[in-house]
């Protein structure tokens, strides 16, 4: 519980204006923590005379962790292709394990994966596990969670990473339960701690607002999901070698309660736009529907996709997987040009971690402007337009 | 159909903001509220009770004062509201929350289907859901955006993926993790805000539901939060002069890296 020191409390309030929850107040000139209070040590980082402290973090028995070696990476295969990310995850995954000094894995999971391990190895991984069967064409919790489950415990590696995709986090988090292991979601940075070779597991909180680093210092292995677009992949290299490892399923890890009777791909290109490193996203000052073709026009010019805002999409504009913000999809694009968006903590939270944030909005006093790199003031539908024009005419100079 | 829902009292994100000058939270006027996502899987059991008969039982893990979000799904067609609520449970990550909320099912007793919103809006990790299915041992499916068909043997669902979407077959008893595309959850009525008033929520401390101390709160967590600060600020922002054609024309100088 948190624990505050009154005779190291000096009563400034910063704890209580730094508490997400609102959990604690100041009364006569010291804190005092309410129910609210979660523990997330915010103000434990903000008071100055150290007069708070969390105790009870301590686990009575530190297990043995020695046994649990070596880095594990998801990559991720559906419809006969690899998830971005994957290779992304090998990026990070391969600067870990050269930190820890032990070798990196990759799992490939689904169907017909063809010459994808050769790939993996050539883009960063020294062992691949391969399980290629026909009965894994489709992704289902159950099976791909079962079959980690066991390589994991088979195996012991000391970290696993997985993408934060609609599959990374839907399975992934079924595995670190049934292994009792810690999992943090959504990383955005990952890395070793000097003294114990703890992972480091750093990731946005509250629409990220705050950061938080998280440890897992009693259980193996430590798992996390991490963001697409955030790591970098390493360059192709052909010379690369590595040695695919071919696991073949249990048929008891095959058997679903969940079957699949069909997997439509969504009609629309660009669709996931979280794997898109331009997004042209429109908002309420588009005034209709009709506003999209125009976003569709600057995103096809700029090779991107398109997005938009949750007020857009409760008005049936457009689909709900274009959504970006809370109750929508996390993006983080290279470039992020906002279009009559006002830009709500609701939608900035989705967006902030875009390298480049363009706003246009006819309200020079729109929150947007302020987490913008760049602003113009003015007509959506007369920037847009000349936006257009001028990028079509820089591309020919 | 016995249907379980698990909701959670969150901050109000539109109150949330950050103080430009300690780079701290502001918390002024915060309110709380039930997470948004978890309206969308109260409604959708209200709808499937209606669908086939059976009975809605909500419940949260919180302070004492998660009790008015409870109150509030009683409002919008739920039937029974459970709080697990012990100063205990404080500091829980997803693990523990898991444990907690499996040994809290385990008390409520039988049910056919339980449903969670896909994630809190203030932790975002979409982790309590399937863990609270593995600890159960029944399956599970996130992000559902559409239950086609429903009786009280099996369910068709589809599963939003991120390249389009997945239809489902399903037997009971079965866990759901729901997105807001799957209803528009409805306005209170009246005779459910005087329901809401009165009725009487079921409250658990850990020692009702049999929790191991070793197992919940932060010391039953194996995630743990070595540090909390703020985001790295934005570069310096650019501002345009001239007129509008000339500032368009500086804006593609500027993009010229993603041209």
């Amino acid at each position: 519980m948190l624990i505050i020191d009154k005779d190291l409390c000096i009563g400034c309030g910063i704890c209580e204006s730094s508490c997400p929850f609102g959990a604690i107040t100041v009364v006569d000139g010291c804190a005092v923590v309410a129910d609210g209070c979660t523990l997330c040590g915010t103000c434990v980082e903000t008071c100055e005379p150290g007069a708070l402290k969390i105790e009870g973090a301590e686990k009575n028995a530190p297990l043995d962790l020695t046994g649990w070696s070596g880095v594990w990476v998801y990559c991720e295969f559906r419809r006969g292709a690899l998830a971005p990310v994957s290779l992304e995850l090998l990026g990070i995954g391969r600067r870990l394990a050269d930190t820890r000094k032990v070798p990196l894995s990759a799992v490939l999971i689904g169907s017909e994966t063809g010459d994808t391990a050769r790939q993996l190895i050539a883009h960063g991984a020294d062992t691949v596990y391969r399980i290629d069967d026909p009965a894994l064409a489709h992704f289902t919790d159950e099976a791909y969670g079962a079959i980690m489950t066991s390589l994991i415990r088979q195996h012991t590696p000391e970290i696993v990473l997985a993408g934060a995709t609609a599959i990374g986090r839907s399975f992934i988090p079924g595995v670190a339960t049934t292994l009792d292991a810690g999992l943090t979601a959504d990383c955005t940075q990952l890395a070793i701690r000097e003294e114990d070779g703890a992972l480091l597991q750093t990731r946005p909180a509250f629409g990220g607002n705050i950061m938080a680093t998280i440890v897992c210092p009693n259980s193996r292995p430590q798992m996390s999901t991490v963001r697409p677009k955030v790591m970098v992949a390493l360059a192709f290299d052909a010379e690369r070698q590595g040695n695919i490892v071919e696991v073949h399923a249990e048929p008891a890890h095959l058997a679903t309660r969940v079957r699949v009777i069909e997997s439509v791909v969504s009609e629309e290109d660009n669709v996931n736009i979280q794997e898109s490193d331009i997004l042209v996203a429109g908002g309420r000052g588009l005034d209709s529907a009709k506003g999209f073709t125009l976003m569709r026009e600057l995103a096809a010019s700029l090779g991107g996709a398109v997005a938009a805002t949750r007020a857009v999409v409760d008005a049936g504009w457009i689909g709900y997987p274009h959504q970006v913000g809370q109750t929508g999809k996390t993006v983080a694009p290279k470039l992020y040009i906002a279009c009559g968006i006002s830009g709500a903590v609701q939608h900035v939270a989705g967006m902030q971690s875009a390298e480049t944030i363009v706003a246009i909005n006819r309200d020079k006093d729109a929150p947007i402007f302020a987490v913008a790199d760049f602003g113009l003031v003015g007509d959506l539908y007369e920037i847009v337009p000349k936006l257009l024009t001028e990028i079509e005419e820089r591309r020919k100079s | 159909m016995k249907i379980i829902v698990c909701i959670k009292q969150v901050p109000d994100a539109k109150d949330v903001r950050l103080d430009p000058k300690t780079n701290t939270l502001a918390r002024e006027g915060v309110q709380s509220i039930m997470n948004p996502y978890d309206q969308h899987a109260v409604e959708e059991a209200v709808r499937l009770k209606e669908l086939l008969g059976g009975e809605v039982t909500v419940l949260s893990m919180g302070p004492p004062q998660a009790e008015e979000v409870l109150r509030q799904a009683i409002s919008c067609g739920a039937d029974h509201a459970v709080l697990v609520s012990d100063r205990a449970f404080a500091g829980a990550d997803t693990w523990a929350t898991s444990y907690t909320l499996a040994k809290a099912v385990n008390v409520i007793g039988a049910f056919d289907l339980l449903l969670c919103g896909k994630q809190a809006i203030d932790g975002d990790t979409a982790q309590v859901g399937p863990g609270l299915a593995m600890r159960l041992q029944i399956p599970y499916v996130t992000c559902v955006q559409k239950v086609r068909q429903a009786t009280d043997s099996g369910l068709i669902l589809e599963r939003m993926m991120d390249d389009g979407y997945d239809v489902l077959a399903v037997d009971l008893p079965v866990l759901l993790t729901v997105v807001k595309d799957i209803n528009e959850p409805r306005v209170p009525s009246l005779k459910g805000k005087m329901r809401a008033k009165k009725v009487e929520i079921r409250r658990l401390t850990a020692a009702d539901i049999g929790a191991d101390p070793a197992c919940i709160g932060l010391p039953g967590s194996p995630t743990q939060v070595v540090k909390v600060f703020p985001p790295e600020a934005r570069c310096q922002r650019a501002v345009f002069t001239g007129s509008l054609d000339e500032q368009i024309k500086q804006l593609v100088d500027s993009l010229h890296p993603y041209l």
